[in-house]
């Protein structure tokens, strides 16, 4: 049997995948505008847990699928990843001793600032009003990092990867 | 860095399809993953259907079919006619269009913009700018199409527009899309523009992008602004974009378009086109 830790990669791209299902998927469309970018969650754990595995490249190439994915710009989400990617990695000894309340601003702030770069990149590209709707993501998101951190904790322990 | 370069590059040119092409093909599985409960739960209620229910659909569609067949048969004639009427006016004309049967898939890709996903590509010969309809009316147009789905933007997004005349008096103007579902806005009109509420907006085919003469929406709302020089019109679109999960994809060029096997098998409609070029 191979070593847990090898199989690190499966987990990633599965939990990845998983996320990016949830990202897109439309159950209930009043809920739409609120479906955070479960992808961002995803990455900002895996990026404070494993960060000598995870790196920023890998956000990257993470972000360039999430643009395919939702039809924006190729690059757009994956700047935006890569920062996150980096600043979750530089912090990640601080972020863990974190309780999880102050993790959540952490979140809270990423997804502020990345909503941000989107917002700007959309208003160059087109005359887009953007109404409030658009910032309950970055709400939504906030609320759904306890979830997202203790499943993919979960997950991880399961999983025995260190 | 490289995220810039893309970015610019990506929104400059087209040089970059081969690459999105190429990630969409990874990216695909996990869209219909996405869109696969809302379709298991609609092919359940399919099956689960009553036969009684199932019964008087059928009648009900029988009839309905027997009232078009009538309407066709008066159609054909009238087409002819036109023809006639545009050879004595040394017009050239071309009706034949070609379709392709395209189905929703349930995902949402941003919530701010009206974009759907439809399950036929590139590999079906899609191309982006393409009219998209359904049987009511105009849906939206492809903005981008991959090789196994394509992005619609429906002529709700806030960044649509669309060219309409009033079918009523040949009134032309534009639509553009208000961000809400079902509500278009027409801001180029004069006070003291013709239009009245009920009044039928078809496209008006200028632009190039849709043909000309499918139904696109009812003025619902007429709103002088006696401040302003233009009126304040809104309209509902006729497709049931909220509703629909069929699509019609239509190629509107004078060229016929080669289609792949697979897409023939999915018999897409092509009616005949009767040449009138004098």
């Amino acid at each position: 049997m191979p070593h847990p830790n090898s199989l690190a990669v499966v987990y990633f791209i599965v939990t990845v995948a998983a996320a990016m299902v949830l990202r897109v998927m439309s159950i209930w469309p009043g809920l739409d505008p609120f479906n955070p970018d479960w992808i961002v969650l995803v990455l900002i754990y895996w990026a404070i847990a494993l960060p000598e595995r995870f790196g920023v490249f890998a956000a990257w190439s993470v972000g360039l699928l999430a643009d395919v994915l939702t039809g924006r710009l190729l690059g757009q989400y994956a700047l935006i990843y890569a920062l996150i990617a980096y600043f979750s990695i530089k912090e990640h000894r601080r972020l863990r001793q974190f309780p999880l309340i102050q993790q959540c601003v952490f979140v809270f702030f990423c997804l502020l600032g990345s909503q941000s770069i989107i917002f700007g990149m959309e208003s160059m590209q087109a005359g887009n009003r953007l109404s409030l709707e658009y910032w309950y993501p970055v709400l939504t998101g906030t609320l759904m990092w306890p979830l997202v951190f203790s499943v993919l904790r979960y997950i991880r322990v399961v999983a025995r990867i260190v | 860095m490289v995220s810039v370069t893309l970015l610019v590059m990506d929104y400059r040119g087209s040089r970059l399809n081969s690459l999105r092409s190429l990630l969409a093909f990874a990216v695909y599985p996990l869209q219909s993953l996405a869109s696969l409960p809302v379709d298991s739960f609609e092919s359940l209620s399919n099956t689960v259907i009553s036969y009684v229910e199932l019964q008087k659909e059928n009648r009900r569609l029988k009839e309905m079919q027997l009232v078009n067949d009538a309407r066709l048969l008066k159609l054909a004639a009238l087409e002819k006619e036109n023809i006639r009427l545009r050879v004595l006016l040394e017009n050239s004309f071309q009706l034949g269009e070609q379709v392709l049967v395209t189905e929703l898939l349930s995902v949402k890709l941003v919530p701010y913009e009206h974009t759907v996903v439809v399950n036929k590509g590139s590999r079906f010969g899609v191309h982006a700018k393409q009219p998209v309809l359904d049987a009511n009316g105009i849906v939206g147009q492809v903005i981008r199409a991959l090789p196994n789905s394509s992005e619609v933007m429906l002529i709700t997004d806030p960044d649509h527009a669309i060219p309409v005349e009033v079918n009523r008096n040949g009134l032309r103007t534009i639509a553009f899309g208000t961000g809400q579902p079902n509500r278009l806005h027409l801001p180029f009109l004069a006070n003291n523009a013709d239009v009245v509420p009920g009044d039928l907006l078809v496209t008006s085919g200028l632009g190039g992008g849709f043909p000309a003469g499918y139904p696109v929406a009812v003025v619902d709302k007429f709103e002088s602004r006696p401040d302003k020089s233009f009126a304040n019109i809104y309209a509902t679109p006729k497709a049931q974009l909220e509703k629909s999960r069929e699509f019609l994809i239509v190629w509107s060029d004078s060229t016929p378009v080669v289609l792949g096997e697979h897409a023939k098998q999915q018999a897409p409609e092509t009616t005949e086109s009767p040449n009138a070029a004098p």
